[in-house]
């Protein structure tokens, strides 16, 4: 990953080489129009969110109960998947295990080519994403057909996505039109804008895929324990046709998906929807278990990826982090997301979730992942929003210490570890931090003209690329008050 | 009431107008300050960049030269959130409860939480004739939910032409080691953040952080806006022509 030189992904574990955040930040803030159109959609997500999220009287309990569903179906996550494999295997299903992304794709791969495939449909999923199935399967020669809107058009793009929910929120209906008349030759060459002529030239393109494939991929919003069943929540029906049509239906999912019963699904599907699109429910909520003869799939795989998550389970406060339900509230109302999108995080977690999640799925011993947690000003605005109440400021902050404990380890200090270190020293002792404050106002001073520092010098030098300082004043506080009382 | 005043280490070093403002201020309502001169710094810095076993540190020397007993009023929301939600945390990650105890030990307050919860008052006699809008920090708006506080006292200002600033709520991109680790995203938000100050017509933006105002307003000094930024306490330290 991240020690890696930037290129095609090596295989292992990790699947997708990334930058450091503020490196990657740098040509997502001038891509005027990217931000424009994000700026767009997230603030008419936040809205909606904002607004669905305020019907309910007692939504601050839904969210407690979401809260406390979470926690406790992960303190007895590893009786609750038991659960789930015996469920889904009285039911006719096969239940995989992979510990991470290369056992995935193995095992994904190995079922597609049993079942003789050379076309899979695919419905959006962050979990097929994350184990790199895509690139496998296009390496042994089967073509992998993208079933979600968004998803086709980032796919027929040729880019990545940008968000949690809608991959395509960085495009306008322009780019999108434009790029399925190159795409979908049939639309023809007078394919109007709206997004209802958009659709219904991606459900002409697809239909014929849908009809002769043998072999759907799926991830899954929930997976209950009790009846060992795939819950699949989304807004446009192509999920439904993947998990309905084809003989093979595979689902692919991170362990912590599970939920133990169906009452608790109660509470989140009524957080999901209302904190994602701001819907009071979402279109189309697929359940699936296992096989029905005569109806629907002949074999249903349900592959169960781990893939960090269990270091990140036995992590007391980053684990909190399992518990997200993927509805993307917390990018609709950051301000760093805002301006950056998705890519910047990394290829599969965006946002402020992606920056808790994925330097705990990946560590945070390579500089990409170890820059997340610090992408962020701990505003606290995902926190507030967050329907099962996350505190992600906290998980960041811890992250932060994560990081600078590895770093700590080092022979030789960063010189940012070697000035916070001094900066601890002397704070330690209020005579030597008031000298320190003293030499330091004076020293600041001489760097000043008209009142204003214009450029500071070594690491703080970043402030002063776009921001003045202030010249201190002559008298600190401290020796005003000195003075002031004899 | 006898008040240990909290000063704030940047605004010690960089804005000690807002350490003198909240005493003036104080001691026209009747009241005794006290600076307890062991304090240095809370240890947000340390804590929000990750070095958590330097913070545990510096908050236990914190709530040692606070421990007389007296009601704490911090220049800066965000020292008073680092007490308060802070140190609980500090604490769990240094397994130290004797600071988790220390630190419940303190009534610590920011500026407007004083006035307006502890001594109940919103008019506290101050005259500033300016065209003036309000930044609500994060940390005084998610951490200690100050909500309309400041406002309240704002608008009881003698003179004062307090205008709404757009988007308010929108941080403004400092975020301590952000504006220099992520100093792009960060100067992209405190642009925004310029842009509905400006929009206002005011000349004069405050706030209840410091750490804030260096921010905006050192964007606004780059961009020789027209705009100064003031401490809240600075405007409520204003005395009226009497």
């Amino acid at each position: 990953m991240t020690g890696a030189p930037q290129g095609r992904p090596q295989g292992g574990p990790v699947p997708l080489p990334m930058p450091k955040f503020a490196a990657a930040a740098r040509p997502a803030l001038a891509d005027t129009g990217a931000r424009r159109n994000l700026r767009g959609a997230t603030a008419v997500l936040r809205e909606r969110a904002a607004a669905a999220s305020g019907e309910p009287a007692d939504w601050a309990e839904l969210r407690e109960a979401g809260r406390a569903i979470g926690e406790a179906a992960l303190r007895d996550l590893d009786v609750h998947l038991e659960e789930l494999e015996r469920a889904v295997t009285e039911a006719g299903g096969t239940v995989h295990w992979a510990v991470d992304a290369a056992e995935a794709r193995r095992v994904v791969t190995g079922l597609v080519r049993a079942a003789g495939a050379t076309e899979v449909v695919r419905a959006a999923s962050l979990a097929v994403r994350e184990a790199g199935v895509d690139a496998a399967l296009a390496r042994m020669g089967v073509a992998v057909r993208e079933t979600a809107l968004a998803d086709l058009a980032v796919r027929l793009g040729e880019d990545e996505p940008s968000h949690l929910l809608s991959a395509a929120a960085h495009r306008d209906r322009a780019q999108i039109r434009e790029l399925f008349r190159r795409g979908m030759p049939a639309a023809g060459a007078g394919l109007p804008d709206d997004p209802q002529a958009l659709a219904a030239a991606a459900r002409a393109h697809l239909r014929e895929p849908f009809l002769r494939a043998g072999v759907a991929i799926t991830g899954a919003n929930f997976l209950v324990a009790e009846s060992g069943t795939a819950v699949v929540v989304e807004s446009e029906g192509n999920a439904r046709m993947c998990v309905t049509l084809p003989e093979t239906l595979i689902c692919v999912a991170g362990i912590d998906k599970v939920v133990p019963t169906w009452d608790d699904m109660e509470v989140f599907l009524q957080l999901l929807p209302r904190s994602s699109t701001g819907d009071r429910m979402t279109p189309y909520v697929s359940s699936w278990t296992g096989v029905t003869p005569g109806d629907g799939p002949r074999a249903f795989h349900l592959v169960l990826l781990d893939n960090g998550r269990t270091r990140a389970l036995a992590d007391e406060v980053g684990r909190a982090a399992l518990r997200c339900i993927r509805c993307s509230a917390c990018l609709n109302v950051c301000p760093v997301y805002e301006r950056t999108g998705g890519r910047p995080y990394g290829p599969v977690y965006p946002g402020p979730i992606g920056a808790i999640l994925t330097p705990q799925l990946r560590g945070v011993e390579g500089a990409a992942a170890a820059s997340l947690p610090y992408a962020s000003t701990l505003c606290g605005a995902c926190a507030d929003v967050c329907p099962v109440k996350i505190d992600i400021p906290d998980v960041l902050v811890h992250l932060r210490g994560k990081v600078v404990e590895s770093r700590r380890r080092r022979p030789v200090p960063t010189p940012e570890m070697v000035l916070m270190r001094g900066l601890a020293w002397t704070m330690g002792d209020p005579r030597r931090h008031e000298a320190a404050v003293r030499r330091g106002t004076r020293w600041a001073r001489l760097l000043s003209r008209g009142g204003r520092i214009r450029r500071l010098p070594g690491l703080l030098g970043a402030w002063t690329e776009a921001r003045d300082l202030p010249a201190p004043p002559a008298e600190t506080f401290r020796s005003w008050w000195n003075g002031r009382r004899p | 009431m006898r008040v240990a005043l909290s000063v704030a280490c940047f605004d010690d070093a960089l804005f000690p107008d807002a350490g003198r403002a909240v005493t003036v201020l104080l001691e026209r309502l009747g009241h005794e300050v006290v600076f307890p001169p062991g304090q240095t710094c809370c240890g947000q810095i340390h804590w929000s960049a990750g070095y958590h076993r330097e913070a545990a540190d510096l908050a236990r020397a914190y709530t040692a030269a606070f421990a007389g007993g007296d009601v704490v009023v911090a220049t800066s929301a965000s020292c008073a959130a680092a007490v308060r939600d802070a140190y609980p945390r500090i604490a769990r990650a240094a397994r130290d409860p004797g600071l988790a105890r220390a630190a419940e030990g303190l009534a610590v307050y920011e500026l407007t939480e004083f006035l307006v919860d502890v001594l109940g008052v919103t008019d506290v006699g101050a005259y500033f004739p300016h065209r003036v809008t309000y930044h609500p920090s994060c940390r005084s708006l998610r951490a200690l939910r100050a909500g309309d506080r400041p406002l309240r006292l704002l608008r009881a200002v003698g003179g004062i032409d307090l205008v709404e600033l757009p988007n308010a709520e929108e941080c403004c991109g400092f975020g301590g080691a952000f504006a220099m680790k992520n100093a792009d995203v960060s100067v992209a938000m405190v642009a925004d953040k310029v842009r509905h100050i400006r929009g206002t017509g005011a000349d004069v933006v405050c706030a209840v952080d410091d750490s804030c105002l260096a921010h905006i307003g050192g964007a606004l000094s780059r961009l020789r806006a027209g705009v100064r930024t003031l401490h809240l306490a600075e405007i409520l330290a204003s005395a009226g022509p009497s």
